[in-house]
């Protein structure tokens, strides 16, 4: 089956079987090995992507259901500004904050994180926390307990609403 | 994880499709695919088999939440349980239904898993969610591939549960289901659905499509709470399920509905409980009351593993609920969303 997809922004074609995984279509087929693979099964959320801007697990996900979809992975997060490439405010907080440790989920982390930053209103209130946590609750690190990467995702929340000119 | 096994799959778009291909298939052989959340890790387990999947998401129909006559809402079966728990008028006029839409799983998986596969769900059981070896080692099961049940050695019927949110909210709220065959429609009470047995707990015929959920306006003075119990705060199957409807008059009730979910393979709308509530307020003593009959009327099986302890929280599940019941909105009201 032909299937047409839109990439980080750029048209792809693969032709493919239509029960193929998304993942591995990302994988294998175009060569984006960001997006890891850990259960397998719809529960560590390390091979989370965007599909038309909601995060899913691309490990359940059959290349047949996305003809005609926008599809985001890790390496999609990063802008390009001034000739060079410029880090998603998740990705620059995770690395301030130290919000990784052996890497394996920290993609899938960094993709529902964007969308958390880019959809999901977060405030400077005490609740902003609990509430990243929810958000968060389908990206399981067996390294860091989270506290870290709750605490990036916070930042870079501020950060969005700072560069939004909110206070 | 096993790969998945070759399956032929197609994306018809219309429902007449859809319910041609169901007709034209053979019986365990062709199987619905909407949000796979269910469907995709059962067949890695070897649990579920299939040759043929119909995928589900480009018929429009079922992807739509529709208004009916007298104030129903139809809830298309593919509209996911994020859409479910976020959608206004669910929300104002459904709370009970919109809680267990989001209580379900993840973010990532809520966006992906449909209300008709949520109904549908496979039931489960600690001796039938496990990969082919580990259930070959024990000889199988009543559910899949033997002729002994694990958790009750004497049975003669599995005992797998439905573990899924929504059928105890749905059934409390009185809702229809909207079933379509190359045979005609049909309409079933969303109690009805379900039949005693883990091994296939509902009705559904293997050419039936699941097109819509009907939910009846509530009636005035409705209330309505969810309340699940889990191991972890997300992704895991519920242990236990409350869903209560409770219509109050002048702070006395009229009607009370309390349902209890992941027991075994239907939810169970708790008996008698008229006589204990109607006609005084829900105060604590009557919550108390309804609390006990629930403790009396539910005995958790081995299933789900932790019997003595979902056996100990019945009651304060139940409680909980009817502590925590949030009005249903008249539709006057909710049109001003």
């Amino acid at each position: 089956m032909k299937v047409s997809l839109e990439v980080n922004g750029a048209a792809r074609a693969v032709d493919v079987d239509p029960w193929r995984r998304l993942l591995d279509v990302l994988r294998e087929d175009l060569r984006l090995t960001g997006t890891k693979e850990g259960c397998g099964e719809g529960e560590c959320g390390a091979c989370t992507v965007l599909l038309d801007g909601a995060p899913v697990n691309a490990c359940l996900v059959a290349a047949g259901q996305c003809h005609g979809r926008k599809v985001t992975t890790v390496e999609g997060l990063a802008g390009h500004a001034d000739g060079g490439a410029v880090l998603h405010e998740v990705q620059a907080a995770l690395l301030a904050c130290g919000g990784a440790q052996c890497g394996i989920c920290t993609p899938g982390i960094a993709v529902c994180a964007s969308w958390i930053v880019d959809a999901e209103p977060i405030g400077a209130d005490a609740g902003a926390r609990a509430r990243v946590r929810e958000l968060l609750a389908g990206n399981i690190c067996r390294c860091t307990g989270y506290q870290l990467i709750v605490d990036a995702v916070v930042e870079a929340a501020q950060a969005r609403r700072a560069g939004e000119g909110e206070p | 994880m096993q790969p998945l096994p070759p399956l032929a799959w197609s994306a018809p778009t219309t429902i007449d499709e859809v319910v041609a291909a169901l007709a034209e298939g053979v019986p365990g052989e062709v199987r619905l695919h909407a949000g796979g959340t269910d469907l995709v890790p059962n067949l890695k387990r070897g649990v579920t088999s299939a040759r043929r999947l119909i995928g589900l998401g480009r018929v429009a129909e079922l992807q739509e939440l529709v208004d009916g006559p007298a104030d129903a809402l139809g809830v298309g079966a593919a509209v996911t349980l994020d859409d479910l728990g976020r959608d206004p008028r669910v929300v104002a006029r459904w709370p009970a239904v919109a809680e267990a839409a989001r209580q379900v799983a993840s973010p990532q998986l809520r966006r992906m898993a449909t209300l008709g596969g949520n109904l549908c769900l496979d039931t489960r059981c600690r001796f039938y969610d496990q990969s082919a070896f580990w259930r070959g080692a024990l000889g199988g099961c009543l559910k899949a591939d033997g002729d002994a049940c694990h958790v009750v050695p004497t049975g003669r019927k599995c005992v797998a549960a439905c573990c899924a949110d929504t059928p105890a909210p749905l059934i409390a709220a009185g809702a229809e289901l909207e079933l379509a065959s190359v045979r005609g429609p049909r309409r079933v009470h969303v109690a009805d659905f379900f039949a005693g047995d883990g091994a296939r707990n509902h009705t559904l015929a293997p050419d039936e499509l699941l097109v819509r959920v009907w939910l009846p306006a509530p009636a005035p003075g409705t209330r309505a709470g969810y309340q699940r119990l889990r191991r972890r705060g997300a992704i895991d199957f519920p242990l236990l399920t409350v869903a209560a409807t409770v219509v109050v008059e002048r702070d006395v009730v009229r009607a009370v509905t309390v349902v209890v979910g992941a027991l075994g393979a239907v939810p169970r709308r708790l008996r008698g409980l008229d006589a204990l509530a109607v006609g005084r307020p829900l105060d604590a003593a009557v919550r108390a009351a309804i609390a006990a009959a629930a403790t009396r009327q539910c005995h958790p099986l081995d299933n789900l593993g932790d019997a003595a302890w979902r056996q100990a929280v019945v009651a304060p599940l139940v409680r909980r609920t009817l502590e925590a019941l949030e009005p249903a909105t008249a539709p006057d009201a909710a049109s001003l969303r």
